[in-house]
């Protein structure tokens, strides 16, 4: 039954992947980009993991599609120009491929793995967020609220 | 006898489910969703339709006018007469749009707006899809509205509805944060992102006449009226409902829809409405539970439903009474008011909770609250003399 939800969700997900790098209008490449992360949560989702399959859809889907939706529309026109084939990018690839595989070998097996993993409660989620990683968090804060300051101060009203 | 009768659905399902008893468990488990959805579609689409008419009737009673009154009984039968008309129009896509796109956007808009009212407890052991992150779920899912609004923007190919999709993700983005920050201080109460648990947390009375809901604490309160306004503000509502502005942009990102696609994206928006409502109901003002203990015997989902019912009247009221506001106007409210005041909500939730849940602590973040409001309103200048409006863009 997993087994087969998993394959169902990888040729999902891969098929979602490649369209978004191949298809040549780049609304439709962010539309498949969506349908990929959907199935990146749909495997969260099937490893028990369902706050993090819900993060990831309400940051990635929520917030980040459409911000690229929007840097689309606001920075170019559907020009048909075509562009060469892009040698960097086949290394960049080739090279994250790589490292992934790296991991993925030295790491044990997964049957190793409880069966059953516990429902996250909010509780363990704030102890962890509050105590454990109290520091990771603070600095994220930081970075977040820059950002956030930086764009204030992009489109703040010249005083005359 | 009354436990009977509050739990009749519930042992409906069972009843259907026994039909199966040897069937192997995933056709047991496909069967009890089918049936929830099922049920949960009959009741919403049933409750979209009387809503429809009675919208319209209540405006007609505001305005002192008749409203529809000439199909069936009282008027009652219109949504069947709007049904019927919606799906014999024809259905035209503009030769430029983006045509699968363009058929997407309101399939994509309805599907949200159905899956964010499985998580609601609408009565005693009556939710569709319990899941522990409930509410996660609603907003998740939630998010993906504003995409949907896009696609039908920009695959129509249009500048009104190019407009309208880009005022509809400004004010969907602005007032999500305080929508969902407002949720916050009752998930750190109740300590659980489960609707059915923050709904338990709600049930006891105090002196067994006052209803511990949450709208009865200072930041419940508070925190109550900053999500209803957004979750107006989400659901595209009237007062707010600049996306669409009719005497502006035609009618936003729907001007290129026609016909059945064109009701389905009202479809959404009500179902929108019922699922804003709906967690409005759950977390703030009780769920299911009766207001008074003695009248605890009525059936849970009368409750559910009879407070969902006094929300969408005032969504009518408001509606009625109301004119569009302007959105430089709704974007400062969102930012500059509504989301210091969503956060000072929390801090008060803290203060109650620490001070022991009890008359002081009541006291205590009712004092924050007025506290933050009067500096903001002291800030944010409200008393200032309007200046003479200068236009930038249009000269």
């Amino acid at each position: 039954m997993n087994g087969t939800a998993f394959i169902v969700i990888s040729v999902f997900t891969l098929a979602g992947a490649l369209a978004a790098a191949t298809l040549p209008n780049l609304m439709h490449a962010a539309f498949c980009l969506v349908l990929a992360l959907l199935g990146l949560a749909s495997f969260f989702f099937l490893l028990g993991a369902e706050f993090v399959g819900l993060a990831l859809i309400f940051i990635y889907i929520g917030a980040v599609a459409v911000l690229i939706v929007f840097t689309i529309l606001l920075t170019r026109r559907d020009s048909k120009e075509h562009y060469g084939f892009n040698w960097s990018g086949v290394f960049i690839a080739l090279a994250v491929f790589a490292g992934l595989t790296c991991a993925v070998l030295k790491t044990h097996s997964i049957s190793i793995l409880p069966p059953h993993i516990r429902a996250l409660t909010v509780k363990q989620i704030g102890q962890a967020l509050m105590i454990g990683y109290v520091w990771p968090l603070q600095c994220v804060g930081l970075l977040l609220t820059a950002a956030l300051i930086g764009a204030l101060v992009l489109v703040m009203e010249e005083k005359r | 006898m009354s436990s009977a009768l509050d739990q009749i659905f519930v042992h409906g399902k069972r009843c259907l489910l026994s039909w199966i008893a040897g069937a192997p468990n995933w056709l047991i488990q496909i069967a009890s969703s089918l049936i929830n959805i099922v049920a949960l579609l009959a009741a919403f689409l049933t409750l979209f339709a009387l809503m429809s008419v009675l919208e319209r009737k209540i405006l007609g009673r505001m305005q002192n006018r008749y409203g529809p009154n000439r199909v069936g009984p009282f008027g009652l039968f219109q949504p069947v007469a709007d049904g019927i008309k919606m799906l014999i129009k024809e259905d035209i896509v503009p030769a430029r749009a983006d045509k699968v796109v363009h058929f997407l956007a309101p399939v994509v808009l309805a599907a949200v707006a159905i899956l964010t009212l499985g998580i609601i407890p609408y009565g005693r052991n009556m939710t569709a899809f319990a899941i522990d992150g409930g509410i996660l779920f609603f907003f998740a899912v939630g998010s993906a509205t504003e995409l949907a609004v896009f696609m039908a923007g920009w695959a129509s190919n249009n500048k009104f509805s190019m407009l309208g999709a880009m005022r509809a993700i400004a004010q969907m983005f602005s007032y999500e944060l305080p929508l969902i920050i407002t949720v916050l201080p009752v998930v750190m109460i109740v300590g659980s992102l489960m609707p059915d648990r923050i709904v338990f947390a709600q049930g006891e009375y105090t002196l067994g006449i006052v209803p511990r809901w949450f709208v009865f604490t200072p930041w419940g309160a508070a925190a109550f009226l900053l999500f209803f306004v957004s979750g107006l503000v989400e659901s595209n509502r009237t007062p707010f409902d600049v996306p669409e502005g009719e005497s502006e942009i035609v009618a936003g990102h729907m001007t290129e829809y026609s016909g059945f696609k064109y009701a389905t994206f009202f479809l959404a928006e009500y179902l929108g409405m019922f699922a804003v409502s709906g967690l409005a109901v759950t977390l703030f003002l009780g769920g299911w539970h009766a207001p008074v203990r003695v009248l605890e015997f009525v059936p849970s989902y009368i409750w559910f439903f009879a407070k969902l019912s006094a929300l969408l009247f005032v969504y009518v009221w408001l509606r009625a009474t109301l004119p569009r506001t302007r959105v430089d106007q709704m974007m400062n409210v969102a930012w500059k008011f509504m989301l210091p005041m969503a956060f000072t909500c929390i801090v008060a939730a803290a203060i109650w909770h620490y001070a022991g849940r009890g008359m002081h602590g009541w006291l205590w973040s009712l004092f924050v609250i007025v506290f933050v409001y009067s500096a903001l309103s002291i800030l944010l200048d409200t008393r200032r003399k309007f200046a003479r409006r200068v236009y930038r863009f249009a000269e």
